[in-house]
């Protein structure tokens, strides 16, 4: 079946089988592996992307259910070349190791900013509990919340 | 593999009948698993996403009515938290953020597993689900909807429309025992309303029998109910915790929720 979206703005279609996720065709079918496979079962957030605005796993998101939709992924967060300032954040603070995690945590983290510009500890904590790192221990990563709530 | 995306309840409900054996799915967090892991292979799948009649809330008759395809992100924000706080506490606890923007209540009767965070909360609130099919809607009480473990009352052609549920009349709590405060399932909750209108106090259990269960005393029976609540449950032994420990939480359990509600 074919599936019409609009990814970061742009107007994209591709011919999917029914039963595949929206993470599969964003990554194999569309060119845009920026959105990581992990665990294919919402418990890592590597697969976070914007859908109609919202923060969900496109693991968990059958493709044909986002026909007709929005999305945004990590791809369509720098602008013009720029870094958003939360991936700007990231490098910055060094809160990416193997970096498989990053994708999820920076599209995690744009969404909370965008909600709550100055997020308490307990908000970032709780914004970013369905996100998985294995690397960092989290600690630089809540060092790169802060320092991008604060520019 | 087929997907077919109803753009109405009544489109919804022709499908369901001409497809008996499609798989409905609303926000994918139980149905996707199962794909993603090649554990199902439904032959049809019905999008329900784009069925504007299942969303959000309203209040109906004294009775708050769910759509079934509410989010637990939804079920958190006023002025529904207030008219419904344990669910609203319950929501807080399901998945992260990823989840509760996608997951729904409708979606946790239709897995009906004895976890779901969503029916002790329910449960207390003599919640009745709302039944249709093209043979006409029905009402059924969540306990009767609730026949066993992943198992419910649901006939092949029905889907669930939405649930009617009492708004609190008097203080109401949720909790919930895993090992983190996140992304867990739980390994024993707890619904408890101190429900003044009706002199009762309610309490409904998660994981601790094959179903949620209900439980309601006169509030002059206050003293001996975490002894009876602990009695109703019939837990087991499995990887989250044992029996025994179930048991003894839910007690634990019951005598703080009911502390809190009397604050
Ligand atoms: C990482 C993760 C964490 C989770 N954490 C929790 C948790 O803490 N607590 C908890 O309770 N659950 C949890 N879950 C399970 C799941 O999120 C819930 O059960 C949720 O309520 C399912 O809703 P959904 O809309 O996503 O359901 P779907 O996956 O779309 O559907 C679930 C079932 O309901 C049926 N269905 C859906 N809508 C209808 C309808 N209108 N009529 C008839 N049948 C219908 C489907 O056919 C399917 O059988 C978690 C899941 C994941 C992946
Ligand atoms: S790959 Fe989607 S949550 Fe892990
Ligand atoms: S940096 Fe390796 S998983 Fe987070």
């Amino acid at each position: 079946m074919r599936v019409e979206l609009t990814v970061n703005g742009e107007r994209l279609e591709a011919d999917v089988w029914a039963g595949e996720s929206l993470l599969y065709v964003l990554r194999e079918r569309l060119g845009l592996p920026g959105s990581k496979n992990a665990c294919e079962q919402g418990e890592c957030g590597s697969c976070s992307v914007l859908l109609d605005g919202r923060l969900v796993c496109a693991c968990l998101v059958l493709a044909a259910q986002a026909d007709g939709h929005e999305l945004v992924t990590v791809e369509g967060l720098a602008e013009d070349g720029e870094l958003h300032p939360v991936q700007a954040a990231f490098a910055e603070t060094g809160a990416v190791q193997c970096g498989f995690c990053t994708p999820g945590f920076v599209v995690a983290t744009a969404d909370l900013l965008a909600r709550s510009p100055n997020p308490s500890e307990d908000e970032i904590r709780e914004a970013l509990s369905g996100n998985l790192c294995r690397c960092t221990g989290y600690a630089k990563i809540f060092d790169a919340v802060r320092l991008a709530a604060g520019s | 593999m087929q997907v077919l995306t109803p753009r109405s309840l009544a489109e919804a409900l022709r499908l369901k009948a001409e497809h008996p054996g499609s798989v409905p799915i609303q926000g994918g967090t139980d149905v996707m698993v199962e794909l993603n892991f090649d554990r199902a292979r439904p032959e049809t799948l019905l999008n329900l996403n784009e069925v504007r009649e299942l969303r959000g809330w309203s209040r109906d008759n004294g009775s708050i009515r769910l759509g079934a395809g509410l989010t637990y992100t939804e079920g958190m924000e006023a002025p529904l938290a207030e008219a419904l706080p344990a669910l609203a506490e319950a929501s807080r606890t399901v998945g992260g953020p990823q989840i509760r923007n996608r997951g729904t209540v409708g979606g946790n009767l239709g897995t009906a597993s004895p976890a779901g965070d969503a029916l002790p909360p329910l449960l207390i609130g003599d919640a009745v689900v709302e039944l249709a099919s093209v043979r006409g809607e029905r009402s059924v009480p969540l306990p009767e909807f609730l026949t066993g473990p992943k198992r419910n009352a649901l006939a092949a052609d029905e889907l669930i429309v939405a649930i009617l549920v009492r708004p609190a009349a008097g203080p109401q709590t949720f909790m919930k025992v895993g090992p983190r405060n996140a992304m867990v399932i739980s390994v024993v909750s707890l619904a408890l309303t101190v429900d003044r209108d009706h002199d009762e106090v309610r309490a409904a259990f998660g994981s601790a029998g094959p179903v949620a269960g209900l439980v309601q005393a006169p509030l002059a029976e206050l003293n001996g109910f975490p002894e009876r609540v602990a009695a109703a449950a019939s837990p087991i032994d499995d990887v989250r915790g044992s029996a025994v420990y179930r048991r003894k939480s839910l007690r634990v359990l019951t005598v703080r929720a009911v502390e809190r509600c009397l604050q």
